[in-house]
């Protein structure tokens, strides 16, 4: 079990304040960028019902499902309460060289 | 009379219903909680009976709001099969189908309705479905056969999703509606255009206009005779005609009913200590507003919640904006705020060959917007315009019509 770094886009393919959907071999993930240029990455679905999140909008911190309007804050992963109660998985982002790097375990 | 010991009930174990008892326990409250139901299921989501469900990628699991094993931890006691045959308000108490009497402290009721039948129809032909509930949706599942002849009743949301469905199931589809468009009752003209021309272009055969004479056959639908003497032979009919509402129990306790069960504000019936929530449930969005129902997703989940918050003692009133979806094949499309079935304000074109169309008042504040576009792409654009709605801040007519303006900038203007 070691950290694996894929390459996920260039840093200006993922507007400020926003997501976009990541696929990589039969995972898909959601990559955000905040509004003060940090980035992170949690697991693609929302844990509701399976929708993909990077169709949802993102304001501040927070990711709403295109849906069903559940949250999560997309830094830690936390759901925001009803419908959504199962937590999004997180995974490692960083920037190196303008692009953007994800973490997943192999 | 009540007894402060008494169980909180809730009749109806549907998605508002289950909404209702979850919130009550993650609200704190630790006393009796009874959920009454029809179905043996636990609470589900009915969205995706008509699309995944039926098409046979998703499972109840899938939809369902918590299982039996959550529901005995929660200590929430699921009466289902045991409908309720009277509600006398005035004791507090409810009679069951065994003809025992349950007192309650305070009641929900979230009853739901059921597929409107159409006289027409012989209702006990075994091919004649109809959509309301997961067995149903299987049901249903196990007949759309590769090559089989459906004929749909009716061009709403169930009949358009089930014909997307049928599509890809491999189904031969006829879609007739009465109407002259598709949706026509809540969508605007320029939604019902695109559904039609997607649902002829994904090979259904679409009639608009068209009154049915009768169902032919004695033993099984053979096939549908139209007033104009045209015949349509079929294995498989589909009625979707809407919903009735399951009101009489409430009827008959002598609550104050319209097309729904009424309510105020706060979601209280006319009858002390008796609350309603979800598809039943008819309320004003405004204090001098007309009552009105949804029959939506969105309704049953907030209301559900609203509601338990009052039944706890809360008195907030019910102000949630209404919107619903549908998908259609890879399309989708959104509705927030109030829209007319009427012609919009403003439009936008999307990306991707979608649109956006904004419903505005005289002062150019937002009062609705609906959205066509692939997969879920239009989600964002309507999630933000329920914010404007809420922010209440006149819009330029010009900036909403320009695809370059973010509503994000708008918004924040």
């Amino acid at each position: 079990m070691t950290d694996q770094w894929i390459d996920v886009c260039a840093v200006g393919e993922i507007n400020e304040e926003d997501v976009i959907r990541f696929d990589h071999g039969p995972h898909t993930y959601a990559v955000y960028r905040s509004a003060d240029d940090e980035f992170f990455a949690t697991a693609g679905l929302c844990t509701h019902e399976s929708i993909h999140l990077a169709d949802g909008l993102v304001m501040e911190h927070v990711i709403e499902c295109p849906k069903h309007n559940g949250r999560f804050d997309y830094r830690s992963g936390k759901a925001l309460g009803a419908p959504v109660c199962v937590n999004l998985k997180t995974y490692p982002v960083r920037v190196e060289a303008g692009r953007v790097l994800l973490a997943i375990t192999v | 009379m009540s007894s402060i010991n008494a169980p909180l009930v809730i009749v109806g174990a549907g998605h508002a219903g289950g909404r209702a008892a979850l919130t009550l326990r993650a609200e704190g409250y630790r006393g009796r909680l009874i959920l009454i139901g029809d179905e043996s299921h636990p609470p589900y989501e009915r969205p995706p009976l008509s699309k995944g469900l039926l098409q046979g990628t998703v499972e109840l699991t899938g939809c369902s709001l918590c299982d039996s094993a959550q529901l005995d931890e929660l200590d929430i006691e699921h009466l289902a099969g045991n409908p309720v045959k009277n509600l006398d308000p005035q004791q507090h108490r409810l009679q069951l189908a065994d003809g025992s009497w349950l007192h309650y402290a305070r009641l929900l009721l979230a009853t739901g309705g059921r597929a409107r039948l159409l006289p027409s129809v012989p209702e006990h032909l075994p091919n004649v479905l109809y959509l309301r509930t997961h067995d149903e949706a299987v049901a249903l599942h196990d007949s759309l056969l590769p090559g089989a002849r459906l004929v749909i009743i009716g061009g709403g949301f169930i009949g358009l999703e089930v014909a997307a469905t049928a599509r890809a199931l491999g189904c031969t589809v006829t879609l007739l509606e009465a109407g002259p468009r598709l949706a026509g009752r809540v969508l605007p003209e320029r939604l019902s255009s695109v559904l039609l021309e997607m649902h002829r272009r994904q090979g259904v055969d679409v009639r608009l206009n068209v009154a049915i004479e009768a169902v032919q056959g004695s033993t099984r639908a053979e096939a549908v005779q139209l007033v104009d003497g045209q015949l349509l032979p079929c294995d498989l009919v589909v009625v979707g005609i809407g919903m009735q509402p399951n009101t009489e129990l409430a009827v008959a306790a002598g609550l104050e009913v319209g097309q729904g069960i009424r309510v105020d504000a706060q979601l209280r019936t006319s009858a002390p200590d008796i609350f309603a929530a979800g598809d039943v449930c008819e309320f004003r969005l405004h204090p001098q507003g007309v009552f009105q129902r949804q029959e939506t997703w969105r309704n049953a989940e907030t209301q559900g919640r609203h509601a338990a918050l009052n039944l706890l003692g809360g008195e907030q009133p019910f102000d949630v904006i209404p919107g619903f979806w549908s998908d259609q094949y890879d399309w989708g499309l959104q509705t927030v705020g109030v829209i007319a079935n009427t012609e919009p304000t403003v439009s936008r074109t999307t990306p991707g060959g979608g649109f956006l169309l904004f419903y505005l008042d005289a002062e150019q504040h937002l009062l609705g917007a609906c959205g066509w576009g692939q997969g879920n792409s239009v989600a964002k654009d309507i999630k933000l315009c329920e914010r404007l709605i809420t922010n209440h801040n006149p819009l330029s007519m010009v900036a909403l019509a320009d695809a370059d303006v973010s509503l994000k900038q708008l918004l924040r203007n």
